[in-house]
């Protein structure tokens, strides 16, 4: 842009007058900063200090404004300024707080000041206003994928919001496993008893609800486009396709249990009498409250064994590895059909550990009252048999023990309906054991045209990934939301909240669309990015380390951004090896020239300069609480917030050894299952990059300690500071770097 | 076995369960546990019981009748009520355990020389005798519990105690005599005889 107009404000309160010369500072604004306006002010957030900024902005004609006061983190409301570009330079949190009060201090504490007044400046001259995505979508209509309890609770509660539902379901009728419930666990008190399934309730609200369309034995044969603006085809069983448009989809596709003909030993497939925990709800549905009779033969049931974690929790690797979390309450609900038609049968619960997730445990007190015996135990064998046989070993009597049976209940767990997993191409087993022999095929539910593939990312064990620590329903698919156990095991009642919840994200997501701006983390950005067509090298690095799909490839092989899609991570910037990936206010150059701007003492000052690239979601904010903590750190320390480590294009840290940077720490979040990066993959994607630096220190004649990459998570606050504290050491024991000039 | 232990065999078949229930003080709370094992780790006496209470109550679970009623893990019990005070199920487990002990006492079943079971003997005719404890019959009843030449030997041990308790007016000589009974003895051997006949009616114990 031409007409750059850059203004300049010093802060004085809060302590920086007294602890800086800020005169100095104004001066480093005008001389090295270009900044055309330079203003300072007793307190730059009170009302005075905000309309002078304003006024400078309209009558002045200031339209990139560096704020030299605390973090960017703080005073978010009264910095606010529309439509211009804004920098901040950290002397609150990022100087004066870190630092001795003291003579001695002085100098070297005005310099780190002066610093980041020349960051600030050399930032805010690279950045442009962002303009709104022209190529957004405003569709507001949500598409539920599964009829089940899930998708049906979050079609009604989209639709309750006001929204226009469109609901897949595969079968022929709504309802999903809870409809092939007898009953289900207590959602209230006293949570005592089994209660109604609730979901000819449900049905009759959604049939009632003219808001919601139903698509019964259909599936999803293409999803293309991007939030506020996705094509998708709904094809029927019987033929025929339909084309609809929506903002948003839910994906509530939802679980099938594990087979249990998997487990012969444990009965599986080897009498009619071993079934699993759908098996006995069948049962108690054909019983309808009377005596529940088995299937080999119509014998009234007199004694019942339920066996937990049958296949599940598995370390041998042949069956599942986790639990499903509701097994125990369903297992309960199972004993009590029985106690509560007749008390007089035995019913015998042979468990490891029972989990009683929710107000179960008064669930699980109340089968005891009922009479319910529960064991302790592993079972080992079942012998089938008139009366079958449980073998198990009693855990707390350390006893070799055998149960006589009427029918054994396997609770066998649940596999989820989560398609084809993109990562293993072809769509290779979900779940260890659960596709042996190749029996199951695995099918696609979405059928997503994006180049990573057709489904959802996966974490583990086959669920979908959806950020489970920090933001449960994000999956790594804008605008596409998981719920219930397709996103990791869970009962009726959990999937009913979750799918409430996926309800509103996916309603957030299509309203953010609209507005062309960024969905979560970094909600309400209206950045984008955007490429330099005749630089790019179509090395499609960037469509493949997209952690959210959002890149695809047009017809002559250039990347196709799709912005609704994007996250604004920048994990694609990051990873562009000709850097021609920028967005309009984060970019190659607004970080590379504030690492230049930088000064560089000479090589026999003994004041070195680390270059410190801190994640804005959890290693920056940690340093700012560390401040706040006056934890001090290094004055040697330069840092620069980027919003994910996934962005850090090694071009920066090259610039910054090549311009004498005597050390580089990176901070970024936890990565790999647990991960903790606010883009997933953002993190792990920058340890990759980074453990090839090695090689080009090397061939700089550098040491290798030099650049150290590190996870931090928010609550480092004591870590972080000593982190830089370390790098400050490692450099007085290794010396200067030679590249100073 | 007793008369009284093949009837509750007879009428309780395979469900031991039941019968703590029906027969045994508070043994209805045996099924409310939970097997957390707090209560075996509270109990002082814990390490020298051979099965602690979580055990016991698994036992009772399991339908193990002999191990249980023949055990001498319920007579091991103080009365400290620390697992009373902690157990998260909140089960009145020192009475359980004395509830099973006394059944297993009627049934006749118990661990025969077990002193916590042969001093409670004592103790209880003791008592009842007079309504009112005679230390002095007690302690020698103690001490000639294993035999003539046991008691000679334990009394002499404890011949210095006796004399300074007798020094020190703590210990009156005549009640070997007897004496020290409460007025109406023979009205609390009714009211004794009549909570029995109550107790065995309600349990349904053939008197």
């Amino acid at each position: 842009m031409a007409d750059i107009k850059i203004g300049a404000y010093v802060c004085k309160g809060c302590g920086l007058g007294e602890r800086l010369n800020t005169a100095q500072l104004m001066t480093v604004a005008q001389r090295e900063g270009k900044a055309q306006v330079v203003r300072e002010h007793e307190f730059l957030c009170n009302s005075a200090g905000i309309s002078m900024i304003k006024q400078d902005i309209e009558k002045e004609g200031v339209n990139h404004v560096v704020i030299a006061a605390c973090s960017r983190r703080a005073k978010t409301d009264a910095f606010g300024f529309d439509s211009v570009a804004i920098s901040r330079a950290n002397l609150r949190e990022g100087v004066i707080w870190v630092q001795p009060d003291t003579d001695e201090a002085k100098e070297i504490t005005q310099e780190m000041a002066a610093d980041y007044v020349r960051m600030g400046c050399a930032e805010v001259a690279k950045m442009q206003i962002p303009q709104i995505n022209p190529s957004h979508g405003n569709n507001k209509r949500i598409l539920v994928v599964g009829g089940g309890i899930s998708g049906m609770t979050s079609a009604i509660e989209a639709a309750k919001a006001g929204y226009e539902v469109l609901l897949v379901e595969k079968t022929g009728q709504l309802g999903g496993w809870a409809a092939k419930l007898y009953r289900r666990v207590p959602s209230h008190e006293p949570y005592a008893d089994p209660m109604e399934t609730g979901v000819p309730a449900l049905v009759r609200q959604i049939e009632a609800d003219k808001r919601i369309t139903v698509h019964l034995n259909s599936t999803i044969s293409r999803t293309s486009g991007a939030p506020g603006q996705f094509s998708v085809d709904i094809s029927k069983e019987s033929g025929g396709t339909s084309t609809e448009n929506v903002g948003a989809v839910i994906m509530a596709s939802g679980f099938e249990p594990y087979d249990l003909k998997k487990l012969p030993e444990l009965g599986g497939g080897k009498s009619p009498d071993v079934v699993d925990q759908a098996g006995l709800e069948q049962l108690a549905r054909a019983a309808n409250g009377a005596a529940i009779k088995r299937p080999s033969d119509g014998k009234e049931i007199k004694s019942v064994v339920f066996v937990q974690c049958a296949g599940q929790r598995d370390e041998s690797g042949k069956h599942l590895a986790y639990c499903s979390g509701h097994c125990c309450n369903t297992s309960i609900k199972q004993a009590m059909y029985f106690k509560d038609s007749n008390p007089n049968v035995d019913a015998v619960v042979v468990y490891t550990d029972l989990r009683t997730p929710g107000n179960g445990e008064d669930f699980y007190r109340s089968a005891q009252r009922k009479g319910v015996i529960f064991t302790k135990g592993t079972v080992s064998e079942v012998v089938p048999g008139a009366e079958l046989q449980v073998k198990f070993k009693d855990l707390i009597l350390n006893d070799d023990a055998v149960a006589k049976a009427d029918l054994v209940v396997l609770a066998t767990g649940m596999v989820a309906n989560s398609g084809v997993d993109i990562d293993t191409a072809g769509g290779a087993p979900n779940v260890e054991g659960q596709k042996e022999g190749g029996e199951s095929k695995v099918v696609s539910i979405l059928n997503l045209t994006y180049r990573q593939g057709k489904d959802l990312p996966l974490l583990k064990h086959g669920f979908n990934d959806s950020h489970f620590i920090c933001f449960p329903y994000e999956t790594r698919r804008t605008g596409i939301y998981s719920c219930g156990p397709v996103r990791r095991p869970m009962d009726a009642q959990q999937a009913i909240e979750d799918a409430t919840g996926a309800a509103l994200k996916a309603i957030q997501a299509a309203e953010n669309a609209a507005l062309g701006r960024a969905a979560h983390p970094r909600s309400g950005d209206l950045s984008f990015p955007t490429f330099r067509r005749e630089g790019c090298t179509q090395c499609k690095r960037c469509t493949v380390e997209c952690p959210f799909g959002a890149i695809d490839e047009d017809e002559q092989r250039y990347p196709q951004f799709n912005e609704s899609r994007c996250r604004r991570c920048g994990t694609c910037m990051g990873a562009c090896p000709v850097r021609v990936i920028s967005f309009e206010n984060y970019s190659v150059d607004t970080v590379g020239y504030q690492i230049k701007s930088v000064d560089i003492p000479d090589q026999f000052s003994e004041k070195p300069r680390i270059l410190v690239l801190a994640c804005e979601n959890d290693a920056y904010p940690a340093l700012d609480m560390a401040a706040m903590n006056k934890i001090q750190y290094s004055a040697f320390a330069r840092i620069v917030p980027v919003r994910c480590l996934g962005s850090v294009n090694t071009i920066w840290i090259n610039d910054a050894l090549t311009s004498g940077y005597d050390g580089v720490v990176l901070m970024g979040c936890q990565k790999g299952d647990n991960y903790q990066c606010h883009f997933v993959k953002g993190s792990e994607m920058a340890y990759y990059r980074m453990s090839k630096i090695d090689d080009t220190l090397k061939g700089m004649s550098l040491e290798v300690e030099r650049v150290r990459t590190c996870e931090v998570a928010i609550t480092d606050i004591q870590r972080a500071p000593k982190i830089i504290n370390e790098m400050a050491e490692t450099i007085q024991k290794i010396g200067l770097s030679p590249m100073k000039f | 076995m007793s008369e009284l232990n093949k009837v509750m065999v007879e009428k309780y078949r395979n469900d031991f369960l039941k019968e703590v229930e029906a027969n045994v003080e508070e043994g209805n709370w045996v099924k409310m546990c939970m097997q957390c094992g707090v209560c075996s780790g509270s109990c002082p006496f814990g390490p020298y019981w051979e099965h602690p209470p979580q055990e016991i109550f698994m036992m009772v679970r399991a339908g193990k009748r002999e191990e249980v009623l023949t055990s001498e893990s319920m007579w091991m019990c103080t009365s400290c009520y620390n697992c009373i005070v902690r157990c998260p199920r909140e089960l009145p487990i020192t009475h359980i355990m004395h509830g099973l002990a006394n059944y297993a006492h009627r049934l006749g079943i118990a661990p025969k020389m077990n002193p916590t079971r042969r001093f409670a003997k004592l103790f209880w005719q003791n008592i009842i005798k007079g309504g009112r404890v005679n230390e002095l019959k007690l302690s020698i009843g103690l001490y000639f519990m294993d035999g003539f030449s046991n008691g000679v030997k334990k009394g002499l041990e404890m011949l210095p105690v006796g004399l300074g308790l007798l020094k020190t007016g703590r210990l009156n000589p005549f009640g070997l005599l007897g004496g020290g009974k409460c007025k109406g003895a023979s009205d609390i051997h009714k009211m004794l005889k009549k909570a029995q006949e109550i107790e065995n009616r309600r349990k349904g114990f053939a008197s």
